[in-house]
């Protein structure tokens, strides 16, 4: 039974392997599918023509491109990740920096999603007339309202007409605890409401399916409480569905944070991704986008075991 | 006659349909018997198995009464609410005390036992999880007497299955499994329906004799349902025939066999191959004779026989 | 309710009240009133007139990459699903590449390559939904290739390109129309996005996005600037989802669409 599950990750871990291969080539292929002359493009009116050799030999742009790809992935397992055009600052120092504020803000609005999205999700599936209508009506306007149009809305709301909570900026969590929370507020609820609607409609469509099995049927003939069968069967057959769509709604709200940091000025991955775009800032874009992308795929990885090792056929090593 | 289950006047309402599902169905389970329900699918009687455990939906119109225990010597200390064992009528119970009779006094298994286990819980947890919901036992005794009832049940090797997954037992040994999990608190009544249809029949089998020998052993008194009058040959002390909805006849398994008195009984016997004697020819049931022809005014008229009906059931035998 | 939006999308020249780029001097951040039922925005251009232009770059964007997307996806779909075998699993793995990155990211490294605009932010959201649609395209085509009166016209000697253009692709099309019903209303939501970043429809042309990122510094004096576009937004989106309700509800009731 060891054996099976080891197999198992293996095999999932093994996977990853093409997938990281792909992205990296998407990323690497960035700055060379730039129409016309990318340092050119890049430096805009500061190109002079040493300026353009000059950087045009620090991205080794000079080199047959099988070089220049590999001096690109060679590079990343170094630790060596270039550095920013505009401010000459390392970008593996700047992600250092940015990251946190990403994972912060991503985890955070994850965590109260689930927390609101799954609960009432079970509630829903097994609940009246009334409390349905009333999860519905949450999961269509927290599916079709723009993340970053409430964003603003709360802001309206919350800072500029209550004051509770600032409409933007960012402290460090380490300097300040409490100032870090309350200017992350507002980000991660709007972050979350959107995830909150799909969690409530995944758990919802889960459970229902699990509740409407034979096995329930039974689990009421032995006599168990209606709070069991859902607490301690059905939540747990659902289990499986709910991590996957959490697992993938990651990438969502991975993608959100973008909009959500630029817009309430945090200073994260996304929004060095935004300002590098506008400033032509290739080799920014590139490591932003790379660092995104690697976080989605080791979540998605991690999704997957965590899945599969829920499912006893699996850890069982029976192929699907 | 002794009732463990009194069940009168019983009818049961879907809201869509035009016909009641259950008509007018009353019937006694002497204690510790064995009493089969015979039907075709749609005849009403797992609905009638349902109703006795309140596991219909709440949209079903239910009317008459199921009576558990009416034991007249006992029945004279009143219906008391707070022993669960004192004799009651079970429509129109709240949840609550329903709960504390499903499973601990009355029991039920359902056909596809594949179906009826968890995918994701242990077998041997399924069957300490029935022990666990009805009486305060610590989770170690729970499990102890799982082990128990699954060698009762005849599984090798109890307590190394014990925390194997439904999936990998094979579908006599979850069925055995489910009837385990039934018979945890040793209930007074099992219903079972029908508890052996998705098993081949060598297992089916060996679960009726499992069955048979629980019933010996514990004096259960089991409501056995099915469409086979092969098994109820097999099992039954005494048998019901219903068509849709209605109660036909009851009778021993015997004197059903041997003297069927309504006409769609003795048309289901003529047509099942268990029930004709040894050696005798093949059924010949007439074009104009069929089960599917028999309108429900004939079914009510239970004595009334044409010459036509009369022609195939000589014709048959 | 759709068709209510596509109509004041299209005649949004005749029926704005005001040009879309009109400044009324005297009307800086002015609150709603007769002459401007949505008030005035931080050049005093008239902001239910904006909505409108809006709406109809918004709806343009999110409307072309969901067809353009189709346009791509449904042959590869259908090919897929009608010949299988390696031509499948090529079809396939290419497409299952694109989902290698979260969708606003793939958008946003398109727009990268490519320079911002609308042009290029339609282009991109119409390569996100290409694996989607072609998926559905591909096991609604499974689906009807088992159907008798496929293997009826092969049978009677129609070659492989007449079988699926007269037998396969119009029946296995209602799921694909549904699931691009589904995903205009996230497309609009995308495109919304891209250019509240800057990096979809550009300036001066009015956009629905570009509209509440405008108005972002003035949002406590003139919240109206803000809250309009917005709604107009989530009013679109639900049309969408509404319609695409409508047609599973109508063309795919056992639920090939996710």
């Amino acid at each position: 039974m060891m054996n099976a599950r080891f197999a198992f990750v293996v095999r999932r871990v093994l996977l990853t392997v093409p997938v990281l291969f792909v992205m990296s080539v998407i990323v690497f292929l960035i700055i060379r599918l730039v129409p016309g002359d990318p340092v050119r493009t890049m430096l805009g009116f500061r190109a002079t023509e040493a300026n353009v050799i000059e950087i045009r030999s620090q991205l080794g742009l000079d080199q047959p491109l099988v070089v220049q790809y590999l001096d690109f992935v060679g590079g990343i397992f170094r630790g060596d990740l270039g550095t920013d055009i505009v401010s000459k600052a390392s970008l593996s120092e700047l992600l250092a920096q940015r990251l946190p504020v990403t994972f912060e803000l991503t985890g955070l609005a994850m965590i109260l999603a689930i927390a609101i999205g799954v609960p009432l999700g079970v509630r829903a599936a097994n609940g009246g007339r009334r409390i349905r209508r009333l999860t519905e009506g949450f999961v269509i306007l927290g599916i079709s309202i723009p993340d970053f149009w409430l964003g603003i809305m709360l802001v309206l709301v919350f800072a500029a007409t209550l004051g509770i909570f600032p409409p933007s900026g960012y402290i460090p969590f380490v300097d300040d605890p409490v100032q870090n929370l309350r200017y992350m507020a507002l980000p991660v609820l709007t972050l979350a409401v959107g995830e909150a609607a799909y969690f409530l409609r995944t758990t919802r469509a889960a459970v229902e399916g699990v509740l409407a099995r034979p096995f329930v049927g039974f689990l009421r003939a032995k006599g168990l409480s209606e709070r069991r069968i859902v607490g301690g069967h059905a939540l747990r057959n659902a289990a499986p569905t709910i991590i996957t769509v959490i697992g993938i709604q990651v990438g969502v709200l991975l993608g959100g944070a973008v909009i959500i940091e630029t817009l309430f000025a945090l200073p994260g991955v996304g929004r060095l991704i935004v300002t590098a775009i506008t400033q032509r800032n290739y080799p920014t874009i590139q490591i932003g986008v790379l660092a995104i992308a690697a976080i989605f795929i080791l979540v998605s990885l991690v999704t997957d075991l965590v899945v599969g090792m829920l499912d006893p056929r699996v850890a069982d090593g029976a192929s699907t | 006659m002794s009732g463990v289950l009194e069940i009168a006047d019983l009818s049961v309402q879907f809201p869509a349909q035009q016909k009641p599902a259950v008509d007018h169905v009353s019937l006694t389970l002497a204690a510790g018997e064995i009493f089969g329900v015979v039907g075709e699918s749609g005849s009403g009687k797992s609905t009638v198995a349902n109703a006795i455990l309140g596991l219909l939906p709440p949209s079903a119109g239910i009317t008459g009464s199921v009576r558990l225990g009416a034991n007249p010597t006992m029945f004279a200390g009143g219906p008391s609410t707070s022993d669960p064992r004192a004799p009651r009528e079970l429509l129109g119970l709240p949840e609550r005390e329903l709960r504390a009779i499903r499973g601990d006094i009355v029991s039920m298994i359902f056909q596809d036992a594949s179906a009826s286990l968890d995918p994701t819980w242990p077998v041997g947890d399924q069957i300490a999880e029935t022990i666990r919901a009805h009486r305060s036992v610590s989770r170690a005794a729970a499990r102890m007497q799982a082990i128990a009832l699954m060698e009762e049940v005849g599984i090798p090797d109890a307590s190394s299955r014990y925390g194997d997954a439904p999936h990998r037992l094979s579908g006599g040994l979850r069925q055995r499994i489910v009837i385990a999990a039934a018979l945890a608190n040793d209930p007074r009544v099992l219903i079972a329906d029908e508890p052996t249809t998705a098993l081949d029949v060598t297992i089916q089998a060996q679960v009726l004799q499992l069955i048979r020998r629980l019933r010996d052993s514990h004096g259960t008194t089991v409501l056995f349902i099915t469409h086979d009058l092969g098994v109820v040959s097999e099992i039954c002390d005494r048998v019901g025939v219903m068509y849709g909805g209605k109660l036909l006849e009851v009778a021993t398994t015997t004197e059903l066999f041997s003297n069927p008195q309504h006409p769609y009984t003795r048309a289901l016997i003529a047509a099942s191959p268990a029930g004709t004697p040894r050696g005798s020819r093949l059924p010949v049931i007439p074009a104009t004779w069929s089960v599917e022809s028999l309108t429900l005014a004939e079914a009510d008229s239970g004595a009334r026989h044409t010459q036509t009906q009369d022609a195939a059931e000589e014709s048959s035998t | 309710m759709l068709g209510i939006l596509v109509i004041i999308a299209l005649a949004a020249p005749i029926l704005a009240p005001h040009g879309p780029e009109t400044v009324d001097a005297d009307q800086v951040l002015g609150a709603p009133s007769l002459i401007h039922p949505f008030g005035s925005d931080v050049l005093g251009r008239d902001v239910l007139s904006r909505v409108m232009f809006g709406l109809r770059s918004s709806l343009l964007v999110a409307l072309s990459s969901v067809a353009l997307s189709c346009v791509v996806a449904i042959p590869l779909g259908i090919v897929a699903g009608y010949a299988g075998g390696w031509a499948d699993t090529a079809i396939s793995r290419t497409l299952d590449m694109i989902l290698v990155l979260p969708a606003l990211l793939l958008a946003i490294t398109f727009i990268a390559i490519l320079g911002p605009g609308s042009t290029v932010a339609a282009l991109a959201i119409a390569v996100i939904y290409l694996p989607i649609l072609a998926r559905v395209m591909r096991a609604s085509t499974l689906v009807v290739v088992r159907n008798e009166y496929v293997i009826g016209a092969r049978a009677r000697g129609a070659g492989h390109f007449r079988t699926v253009i007269g037998h396969v692709a119009p029946n296995a099309l209602a799921p694909v129309i549904v699931q691009a019903s589904v995903l205009s209303a996230f497309a609009l939501q995308l495109e919304a996005g891209l250019s509240f970043l800057g990096l979809g429809t550009q300036p001066p042309t009015p956009s629905l996005g570009g509209m509440l990122s405008d108005g972002r510094d003035v949002l406590t004096q003139a919240p109206w600037v803000e809250i309009f576009p917005g709604l107009a937004i989530v009013v679109a989106v639900l049309a969408f989802t509404f319609l695409g309700e409508g047609l599973r509800r109508a063309f795919d009731p056992q639920g090939v669409t996710s």
